[in-house]
């Protein structure tokens, strides 16, 4: 068996006995963000486009999903279903605007175009404003299987998690990802290769709000609750925070990421402001001495002692 | 009363002094960040924090050492711009070998620390912060009324605006920052400290914020969040302009506040979201910018 068959069975085995130890809302809310990271990491690690505006993808499909679900009685999976699709019409249109300008600028854009989502949340009618949607009920799965039971809701959320990481695994791993790869790495030269640039980056850009849009989907059921927050644009900076703590490029890294910030704003919720702060204080020196990252930074040092041991014990 | 165009000529004068209020702020700030951008290549996230930091200095100063609003003009810009200079030289002097992307991530995370600050001891309530006295009423002009301190708002950015622009278009230490900005490694040859040039052009874009926040104390309420408010603004504002031209960014800066102002008269509902509108018809029209230069 490889390193990564063991680490992997290990630790699905961990997820599915997780909410007997700990309270399954809080380690759904981790699943939701360390998906939330995986789908921004798909484009910022993989294609090298930093989106800081991706807190409209999981802001407005959680709003969809909270509205379809509550008041026009759609059941869980075609609620998420709604949400995701929202997100991707919105992932066309900003990602369209977006891929039109470069590096700093992309990062602007894509900040700014995020500020309207948030001004029409705040205004629109069925957001429910300040006070968001509340109490949304977590239905029966295709109408049979009753969510109000945490467990039931828990595994449901976890075969979510695993089937959009497996998705974006896949993706990484096709002709289509190593293009994306070509972009990150030299966009010019993928260019005179023939590839239209362009277009594989809105395909990503779309991709990965989808699933930013299923995870914030997600969520709202998870919370029962769809607010401003979901929309605001510290949403949008913490998910950069997660992948860069985790690992960019690594398909581990931002759900390690997202585990720790989730850990992090729950412990640490009684301090106010503070969380915030402290959050800053970890994107700076994330930034300044941990660029690559947990995963990143212990991936190869876990390999290189797993090959010598492999080899000494082979000898 | 009068109309024009079919519209109150009070509210239309009005708004339209508003929005010429608001776009010298973003003139003010975009310049900044656009002085920043040419010399560090990093687009400074933490301005508009910068921005609401000078604002506080102005009206702790007042609070706690009773210094007054023209002392404060000088010294809030030259403590926030000073602080600047330590970002500058601890963190971000590190990262200039590396993706630009890094630069705008470290000052994300500069940002959110320092508003935090604010947050915590501040809440989101605003605070008051009245204008000099010398700068207090107004005049009537017939067809509005002109209070005073808006009309020293505007006068003062313009000038410091234009002073910028002279500063860098056409004197020598201007020369140096262009050149710098062009082929550091070759100004270095000639004998020019360019790392000392980088520091003290951060210093003092963020001293401009800061100076922008002063100026705008009186107007605004001194607010925690009245940097993230305006920040989404300013890089619409850099998105709309590019970043090439000093002249460019300080007209889009304007322009955009008056399009704001004529907007809340014609269809308020609009107003928020009418600057990211033409950010979109720009990028799809002439996705360099208005005055940029496309590479």
């Amino acid at each position: 068996m490889s390193r990564n068959k063991v680490i992997y069975a290990v630790a699905f085995a961990a997820a599915l006995a997780a909410p007997h130890f700990a309270y399954p809302v809080f380690l759904m809310q981790i699943l939701c963000f360390a998906l939330y990271a995986s789908a921004f990491n798909l484009l910022f690690g993989y294609t090298g486009l930093l989106s800081f505006g991706h807190a409209a993808f999981f802001g407005s499909a959680a709003y969809v999903t909270g509205h379809t679900v509550k008041v026009m009685g759609f059941t869980p999976e075609l609620g998420i279903l709604a949400g995701a699709l929202t997100a991707a019409a919105l992932g066309l249109v900003i990602g369209g605007l977006a891929i039109r300008r470069q590096g700093i600028y992309f990062a602007m854009i894509t900040f700014a175009l995020a500020e309207v989502v948030y001004f029409v949340a705040l205004q629109a009618p069925f957001t429910g404003g300040e006070d968001g949607l509340q109490s949304v009920p977590r239905g029966k799965l295709f109408g049979l299987i009753d969510l109000s039971n945490p467990f039931r809701m828990y595994y449901f959320v976890l075969a979510i998690y695993i089937a959009g990481l497996l998705f974006i695994y896949r993706i990484t791993r096709s002709p289509f990802g190593q293009v994306l790869r070509g972009i990150r790495e030299n966009e010019a030269r993928t260019i005179s290769l023939g590839y239209k640039t362009d277009r594989y980056k809105l395909v990503a850009f779309v991709l990965s709000a989808t699933l930013a849009g299923v995870a914030g989907g997600t969520k709202t059921l998870v919370m029962q609750l769809a607010s401003l927050t979901d929309v605001h644009w510290h949403k949008s900076g913490e998910v950069v925070m997660m992948t860069l703590l985790g690992g960019v490029g690594t398909i581990a890294g931002p759900s390690v990421g997202a585990a720790l910030v989730v850990t992090l704003n729950e412990t640490l919720a009684e301090l106010g402001e503070w969380v915030t702060f402290i959050i800053g204080a970890f994107f700076v020196a994330c930034v300044l001495a941990f660029r690559r990252g947990i995963v990143g930074t212990l991936g190869p040092l876990v390999a290189r002692n797993w090959v010598k041991r492999r080899s000494s014990t082979d000898v | 009363m009068s109309e024009t165009f079919g519209f109150p000529a009070q509210m239309l004068f009005g708004q339209l002094l508003l929005g010429l209020i608001n776009g010298s702020f973003y003139a003010l700030l975009s310049l900044g960040l656009a002085v920043i951008f040419g010399m560090l290549n990093v687009i400074n996230f933490a301005h508009g924090a910068l921005y609401m930091a000078g604002a506080f200095t102005a009206w702790l100063l007042l609070q706690f050492l009773g210094v007054s609003y023209w002392v404060s003009l000088v010294l809030s810009p030259l403590i926030v711009g000073l602080f600047g200079v330590v970002i500058e030289k601890t963190m971000l002097a590190r990262l200039y070998k590396l993706d630009h992307i890094y630069g705008l991530l470290l000052t994300f995370g500069i940002a959110l620390m320092i508003e935090a600050v604010f947050r915590h001891y501040y809440g989101v309530s605003g605070k008051i912060y009245p204008p000099p006295p010398a700068l207090q009423g107004g005049m009537e002009l017939g067809f509005m009324f002109l209070p005073t301190y808006r009309a020293w708002v505007i006068l003062v950015s313009l000038i410091v605006c234009i002073a910028i622009w002279y500063i860098v278009e056409r004197t020598r230490l201007g020369a140096y920052l262009r050149a710098g900005t062009e082929n550091p490694v070759l100004v270095q040859t000639f004998g020019i400290n360019v790392p000392r040039l980088v520091t003290l052009t951060y210093g003092l874009g963020v001293a401009l914020a800061a100076f922008a926040g002063v100026l705008a104390a009186p107007v605004y309420q001194v607010n925690p969040l009245m940097g993230s408010n305006i920040i989404v603004v300013i890089f619409a504002v850099v998105v709309i302009g590019g970043l090439g031209s000093i002249m460019g960014t300080i007209v889009t800066g304007l322009g955009i506040g008056i399009i704001e102002g004529l907007t809340k008269v014609i269809y308020p509902e609009a107003s928020h979201v009418v600057i990211f509108v033409i950010m979109a018809v720009v990028l799809l029209l002439r996705p360099a910018g208005l005055f940029g230069r496309t590479k």
